[in-house]
């Protein structure tokens, strides 16, 4: 398998709304992230400024109109689209491709840097 | 050749570090570059603040914690003075042989304490109080010495006795006037203060004579001679404050002029009789009088930048005011407080009992305010002080100004002109900033301090200056938002009433009908506290469990690598050696570090989220339960052994602190509860540390709140005392439940009172007077929370959808997050840090971007 291909991770059904829940893609912590409005976004788990796996234990939420996660440990926001630090501009984490197919979601590639 | 010019800073104290900052704020250092020689070891603190050191160390005091200016130009060479000035070559030498050229030079070099020609000042454990060094040291002498005192009973006097007193040291404070504070206050209020001071356990002897100390045989203070007393007073330990002297020796020695009472003399603009060398702060003598206070020396400090900025500022006198920061004792003196204006009329409320004397010193015609003193209840400071320094016209009743119902805060409605100096500390008037107000936008008080620096220094002034940005932004017509971020425009106790008439459960149903957007890390903590204190649900149910602040949503404490830690409730501090055996083999079967907290009980860390079930597991079916270390909630009640054990105690403490833990184990607030019972007036539980402090007496227990530790310790108040054990519960069930119903979200019970009207004396009359009738609810609301306890460890590990979250990867619960790993230090684990996401090791290269499908 590559990191190109598309890895099943679990039921839409079994993620909790606006809470996350960490998956191992490609040997990698992922954290999966489902929205109110049922959209599904993946970001690497690991927050940058804490330097642990913690991404998908934070709360979810808004800022405007920007969906995002509070890293658990000190609160840095991150934008659930891009992976990228609302509190900070030059840090982002990695995202991944994500989509539901026949109610599975699965993650797929790392995301280009935007 | 650089047309760069060197402008050399001798003294890196309060006022040098305050020139530094203007200096590069104003671009100063456009033209300059900064050399900055300080002859202590460490960058500038708060001196003001010295005192402090004792409780939270040099770091928290420091101006400069990095050791550095962010401006290049500054280069600061500390521990290390400045030994001569050569003002023909423009040259200053360092101690350590360097020489700097300068085209400026500012002498900022502070004063020394006063050290009288007694015999005996050059024993062993015979102090000043100036610097951190001479703290430390005084510390060290403390730990064999028994008694001290303080020769000088002025400001700091007494400060530095009731220092010593806080050492554990019996304090003695020796002054030569008849009367404490001599300087700054009267007779009568130093009669008034004399007592206060007392009765924080210091003695005080006024009107005597120090002939000698007398030493012992290794060369050690031993004893305090008096004139006419026969027996030297036993201390083992001497600190002088007895007077500041300028450090101006420098200045004399290369010729400058100095007043005729010492202190470099400078004209308006700070400059020597060399146009080249400035002085500005406690080493200079504006015409020829040198102040000893910080604003005088930041004005100075201002002054001389803009001076050398070609700028128009004069240095044209300060206001002496002083205020007291004595631990639990207010005493501020302000403008003529003699009375020594032609004509001057007192007016002055005494109260013996409280232990309260106030006197205002106003003009002749009644019109004008001139100046006062405040012992035992300043609080009116913030108000007239300004009203001083303003001339503005009297109210018709001046005696309300000073009358107990009289509070401060009245004075910007009062109508103060522009150029009243609202800050004294930095020298800030009414009209700068509401101009900055304006111009800069602020909407909250953090901004105004930050834009202004208007009470960042003593504090006093902060009231007003609250008054003056709620006013500003009246006038612009913006609301003043209290929401507490943007999804709601609803304070936590309007949250909390909203919550509680509509009966709402769910967050979903509080957003869209009063607030906006999805909520964030700040709201949907605060809902599922206020969710939890109302309806004591379990906090990892459907509807909530999404809203809970880190540490809740797995029921433990997050550690630094993202495992947790466990600490089950030990009621009261006391538990069984079986018990103890239990927690042991658990911690060894999981090999989790082991360590007993500060809360008299025992912290497991280490465990990896998916261990968390199966050790509660073998915890609950051991009889422990949850200890709520992780949420906002009842953590401990310590306790002291007691009558049972103790030879002193005079109640069952231990009793006690394990039915009040009991009580309101679980119990969700505004911030973390913690609570305390002494068997005695020792108080070895250190109950007056806690939210709610309980203390034997022979005829029951006094009841004291609103205290904590932590990086702004508070000492719990008398609320009520010599209550029985049944109107103790009664008091503290309502004490409790009035502040989890009107505190802010993350607000201490000690600063919750600060914000309440009528502070202490108001909750009393609600709690203990039942002055609002709110009593019997509050009672009843406690009386259900007490009701619906259970334990939620035990609850989750019964409950499979609970147990559901505690999984390391929903596609491979069994795999452990390679992330986590430890080492060992000491015989126990320890967390070992990785710079990069670890991975499983899969068969592809972590992090390659590829191209597909980008959002
Ligand atoms: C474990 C312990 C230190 C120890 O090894 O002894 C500790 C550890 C933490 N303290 Fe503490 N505090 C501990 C006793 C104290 C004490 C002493 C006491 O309770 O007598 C204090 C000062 C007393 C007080 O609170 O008034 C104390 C004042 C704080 C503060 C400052 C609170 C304040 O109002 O200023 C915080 C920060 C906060 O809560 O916002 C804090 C926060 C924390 C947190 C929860 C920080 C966090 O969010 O991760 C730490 C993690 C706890 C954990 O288990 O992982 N801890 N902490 C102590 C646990 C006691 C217990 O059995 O529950
Ligand atoms: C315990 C205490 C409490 C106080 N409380 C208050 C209060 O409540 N309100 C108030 O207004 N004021 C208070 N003060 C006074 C206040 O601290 C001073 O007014 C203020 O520090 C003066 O600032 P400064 O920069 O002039 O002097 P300092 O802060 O003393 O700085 C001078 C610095 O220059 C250094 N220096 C001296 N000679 C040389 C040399 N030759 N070479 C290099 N460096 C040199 C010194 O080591 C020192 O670090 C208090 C003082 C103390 C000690
Ligand atoms: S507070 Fe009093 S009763 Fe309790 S241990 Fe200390 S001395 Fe004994
Ligand atoms: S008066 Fe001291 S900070 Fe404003």
């Amino acid at each position: 398998m590559t990191s190109r291909e598309w890895e099943p991770i679990c039921d839409l059904a079994a993620l909790e709304v606006e809470r996350g829940a960490t998956a191992l893609v490609h040997g990698q912590a992922v954290a999966i992230f489902r929205t109110h409005d049922n959209e599904v976004f993946a970001l690497g788990n690991y927050d940058p400024f804490a330097k642990a796996s913690v991404l998908a234990r934070g709360i979810v939420g808004t800022r405007g109109e920007i969906p995002f996660v509070a890293s658990p440990m000190h609160k840095h926001a991150f934008d659930l689209r891009t992976g990228r630090c609302l509190d900070d501009d030059h840090v982002q984490v990695p995202s991944y491709d994500v989509r539901v197919v026949a109610g599975v979601v699965q993650v797929g590639p790392r995301l280009e840097v935007a | 050749m650089s047309t760069r010019k060197t402008l050399v800073v001798i003294g890196h104290g309060m006022v040098g570090h305050r020139f530094v900052q203007a200096a590069i704020e104003r671009g100063l250092t456009e033209r300059f570059d900064l050399v900055v020689v300080g002859e202590e070891p460490r960058p500038a603190y708060d001196r003001v603040a010295l005192t402090s050191f004792f409780e939270v160390g040099a770091e928290q005091l420091s101006y400069l914690p990095s050791g550095a200016y962010d401006d290049p130009r500054v280069r600061l060479v500390l521990d290390t003075p400045v030994t001569a000035i050569d003002r023909d070559a423009q040259t200053v030498t360092l101690a350590d042989g360097e020489v700097v050229d300068y085209d400026v030079a500012v002498l900022a070099t502070g004063a020394a304490p006063f050290v009288p020609p007694v015999p005996g000042k050059d024993l062993g454990n015979v102090f000043v109080y100036r610097t951190i060094e001479d703290l430390e040291a005084i510390r060290e002498a403390s730990k064999t010495a028994k008694s001290g005192a303080v020769i000088g009973g002025g400001l700091l006097g007494l400060e530095a006795a009731n220092a010593l007193h806080q050492l554990g040291i019996e304090a003695h404070v020796v002054e030569m006037a008849p009367r404490l504070m001599a300087v700054q206050i009267d007779d009568a209020g130093g009669a008034t203060l004399k007592r206060h001071i007392e009765q924080l356990g210091l003695t005080v002897h006024t009107g005597v004579m120090t002939e000698f100390i007398d030493g012992n045989d290794d060369g050690l203070v031993s004893g305090l001679k008096f004139k006419d007393a026969d027996e030297p007073l036993p201390v083992d330990l001497v600190v002088f404050s007895a007077g500041i002297r300028p450090r101006d020796q420098l200045a004399r020695d290369c010729g400058l002029e100095v007043a005729e009472r010492g202190g470099i003399l400078v004209d308006p603009q700070m400059r020597t009789s060399d146009s080249s060398i400035l002085a500005i702060g406690e080493c200079a003598a504006p015409g020829g009088k040198m102040y000893g206070l910080v604003a005088p020396g930041y004005q100075m400090a201002e002054v001389a930048v803009d001076g050398l900025l070609e700028g128009p500022g004069e240095f044209t006198g300060a206001d002496m005011s002083t205020k007291l920061k004595l631990l639990g004792v207010d005493v501020a003196s302000f403008g003529d407080a003699f009375a020594a204006t032609e004509g001057a009329l007192e007016l002055v409320f005494a109260d013996a009992v409280a232990g309260v004397y106030k006197k205002l010193v106003v003009s002749s015609e009644g019109d004008r305010l001139l100046g006062g003193v405040l012992v035992g209840d300043a609080s009116a400071y913030g108000v007239l002080r300004p009203m001083v320094s303003s001339g503005m016209a009297l109210p018709e009743n001046p005696e309300e100004l000073i009358l107990p119902a009289a509070r401060g805060g009245g004075a910007a409605k009062l109508g103060m002109p522009d150029e009243a100096v609202v800050c004294s500390c930095n020298n800030i008037t009414k009209g700068s900033i509401c101009g900055t107000i304006d111009a800069e936008g602020c909407a909250d008080l953090p901004c105004v301090k930050s834009c202004t620096k208007a009470g960042t220094v003593c504090g006093s002034c902060v009231p007003i200056v609250k008054n003056l940005l709620a006013e500003r932004l009246e006038a612009a017509g913006k609301a003043v938002s209290k929401g507490i971020c943007e999804h709601f425009d609803l304070t936590r106790q309007e949250l909390f009433d909203v919550i509680a008439v509509h009966g709402f459960q769910r967050f979903d149903d509080i957003v869209t009908a009063h607030g906006r957007g999805r909520g964030c890390d700040i709201c949907k903590p605060a809902v599922a506290s206020i969710l939890a204190s109302q309806f004591n649900g379990h906090v990892l149910d459907k509807t909530t469990a999404n809203l809970q602040d880190t540490n809740d949503a797995y029921l433990a404490n997050i550690q630094r690598n993202g495992t947790y830690s466990v600490v089950p409730r030990i009621p009261g501090g006391e538990i069984t050696a079986d018990k103890l055996i239990v927690i042991g083999e658990v911690a060894r079967d999981f090999d989790l570090y082991t360590k007993i907290t500060g809360g008299q009980r025992i912290d497991l860390f280490g465990a990896r989220m998916e261990q968390l079930p199966q050790i509660w597991k073998r915890l609950v079916d051991a009889g422990f339960e949850s200890g709520h270390a992780y949420g906002k909630s009842l953590r401990t009640v310590k306790s002291c052994v007691g009558s049972t054990w103790c030879r002193f105690g005079v109640q069952d403490s231990v009793q006690m602190a394990i039915d009040l833990e009991l009580r309101y184990r679980g119990l969700r607030s505004p911030h973390k509860l913690k609570g305390g019972v002494s068997g005695c007036a020792r108080e070895c539980a250190e109950a007056r540390g806690k939210d709610f402090g309980v203390i034997a007496t022979e005829k029951g227990w006094n009841l004291y709140v609103c205290g904590n530790g932590g990086a702004i310790p508070a000492h719990a108040q008398l609320l009520a005392s010599d209550l029985s054990s049944e109107d103790l519960v009664r008091y503290l069930d309502r004490f409790l439940m009035y502040y989890i119903r009107t505190a802010d979200r993350l607000q201490r019970t000690s600063t919750w009172l600060g914000t309440i009207d009528g502070g202490l004396e108001r909750v009393r009359e609600i709690v203990v007077d039942d002055a609002l009738g709110l009593g019997a609810e509050l009672e009843a609301e406690m009386a259900r929370h007490v009701d619906s306890y259970f334990d939620e460890w035990k609850e989750t590990i019964e409950d499979e959808e609970k147990m559901s979250r505690f999984v390391s990867f929903v596609n491979a619960p069994g795999v452990p997050d390679p992330n986590i790993s430890f080492s060992t230090t000491r015989g126990q684990i320890v967390p070992s840090q990785s710079e990069e996401p670890v991975s499983l090791g899969a068969t592809i290269p972590v992090g390659a971007p590829t191209g597909a499908g980008a959002l």
